[in-house]
């Protein structure tokens, strides 16, 4: 029962988070606020751990593609569709679970066990609207972008490492990340990554919003915010997956 | 005015106030006073409508705050004006970010309006050298300066505070006594303050209600209490030795 209890809280506090705001402006630069912390702070971890799996995941085609049969651009090709469908969406979604869902847990959690969000409803503001409804646009937004450059780092790191340890020339790297491309599998990830988005910002926010207790419960609601994002965004992966490829 | 009228309030089977009533003057510091665990922040919390409360009603100038609905609870509370016991001050703004934030949110003033106002607290509370720094760059007695300055920027009706003096040294209390107070009377303003603290009751309680275990146990103002005859009031007034020393000097004159 504890699970449909706490589905009914957080669809409860959706429902007061995209409530009409109270000043539109104040929301806005929030909004730009937030893009900047949780959005442009990623960059750099999304490109660094982008790069690394694209090098790795060029290794590992190479590696099982040792057969004079099979033409060597099937390299690139192999390493872009694993970025563009997976990689680059799904596990820097759960990357980002870790990263940014932890941040907004723990930044809301600790807003509301030091009164901060009491303060903000003494006030007469929606603390639910103000504190979430920004993080949740920001991180819809972001997402998408984050992806974006996750596959482009990624195949770089492919092509610098694929050439550097033998595995495949440059030209024939190149030659497969062009062949036989599907624009749809960018449609279909980039939908993916704002309904990850959705849940990442939402489920980090729920967790912290409704924290009881001091700095320990606060780290706790963190832990199970990550745990409960990662495995919604597999179930939503599978779910998605099967409705639209 | 605040009035509240036969407020009962549980937490599951644990029944946390029962029948309080009491009428808190406009003007006047009117004080909640108890041992801890008596009940006083549930009441203030009820009052404010941070708790709901399970039965009777609160009145602000005559509205009935328990029977509105939410949007008519936040145009009020846009009248009230609060001081939490650790200032919960916005630690990501700048001190001048927090007391203009409430500005920001609900006024049409104009920028150099709200840098007037916002410039008139921070005098009124006399940390106008704090404006660019972080509330965690500055003491406990100055963050609670800066929430009083938060309070009072919209021009409150109600002002309450919880605690205001807790985790302070003696001298900065009675700083922070002295300036709801003044505000209290300057603004002629309706100010509710949650204490266990002695000192403010002798020092600002205008008017003074105690609770003990959730009950109405007494009420009256700072010269009628050292005379009580309620023994659980007396319990908790002389457990003060200095009390003691004063009540029986007196009753030795």
């Amino acid at each position: 029962m504890n699970i449909f209890n706490q589905a009914g809280k957080y669809f409860a506090l959706m429902a007061k988070v995209f409530s009409r705001p109270e000043r539109h402006s104040l929301y806005v630069r929030q909004t730009f606020n937030e893009i900047e912390n949780l959005g442009i702070k990623s960059v750099g971890i999304v490109a660094v751990i982008s790069v690394f799996m694209g090098g790795i995941m060029t290794l590992q085609v190479a590696y099982n593609m040792i057969n004079p049969l099979l033409p060597t651009t099937l390299i690139g090709l192999g390493n872009r569709d694993s970025l563009i469908l997976e990689f680059s969406s799904t596990i820097m979604g759960l990357i980002m679970a870790g990263k940014i869902g932890s941040n907004i847990t723990s930044e809301i959690g600790s807003m509301k066990v030091t009164q901060q969000i009491d303060s903000l409803e003494i006030m007469g503001v929606n603390s639910a609207g103000y504190l979430i409804l920004p993080k949740i646009i920001a991180v819809v937004l972001i997402f998408p972008l984050l992806y974006i450059l996750s596959v482009f780092f990624g195949i770089v790191g492919g092509l610098i490492v694929g050439p550097a340890v033998g595995a495949v020339s440059a030209a024939d790297y190149l030659s497969g990340i062009q062949f036989g491309f599907n624009p749809y599998y960018v449609t279909f990830s980039l939908i993916k990554c704002v309904v990850f988005g959705f849940l990442i910002a939402s489920i980090a926010a729920f967790f912290g919003y409704t924290v009881e207790g001091g700095a320990f419960d606060v780290g706790t609601a963190s832990t199970r915010a990550v745990v409960n994002t990662s495995i919604m965004i597999l179930v939503s992966d599978l779910i998605l997956t099967q409705l639209l490829l | 005015m605040i009035k509240i009228s036969n407020i009962y309030k549980s937490f599951e089977q644990k029944e946390v106030l029962k029948n309080i009533s009491m009428e808190f003057n406009k003007g006047e510091t009117n004080l909640i006073i108890g041992r801890s665990g008596s009940g006083k922040t549930v009441l203030l919390k009820s009052i404010v409508g941070l708790l709901e409360v399970d039965r009777g009603k609160i009145f602000y100038d005559d509205r009935d705050f328990t029977s509105m609905n939410l949007k008519l609870r936040k145009k009020l509370r846009q009248e009230m004006g609060m001081v939490f016991q650790g200032g919960a001050l916005f630690d990501s703004l700048t001190v001048e970010e927090n007391i203009r934030f409430p500005l920001d949110m609900f006024s049409m003033l104009s920028s150099a309006e709200k840098q007037k106002q916002v410039d008139f607290c921070l005098d009124r509370v006399n940390i106008s050298d704090a404006n660019k720094m972080f509330p965690s760059e500055i003491s406990g007695g100055m963050q609670k300066r800066v929430a009083i300055a938060r309070a009072i920027v919209l021009n409150p009706k109600y002002l309450f505070c919880d605690e205001p003096n807790s985790g302070l040294d003696p001298e900065t209390s009675i700083l922070i006594d002295e300036l709801v107070h003044q505000i209290t009377v300057d603004l002629q303003i309706t100010t509710i303050i949650n204490t266990h603290d002695m000192n403010s009751v002798m020092e600002i309680g205008d008017n003074i209600l105690f609770i003990s275990e959730g009950e109405m146990c007494w009420e009256g103002n700072r010269k009628e209490i050292l005379s009580t005859d309620n023994h659980k009031l007396q319990e908790f007034v002389f457990a003060n030795k200095q009390y003691q020393k004063i009540r029986d000097d007196k009753i030795n004159e």
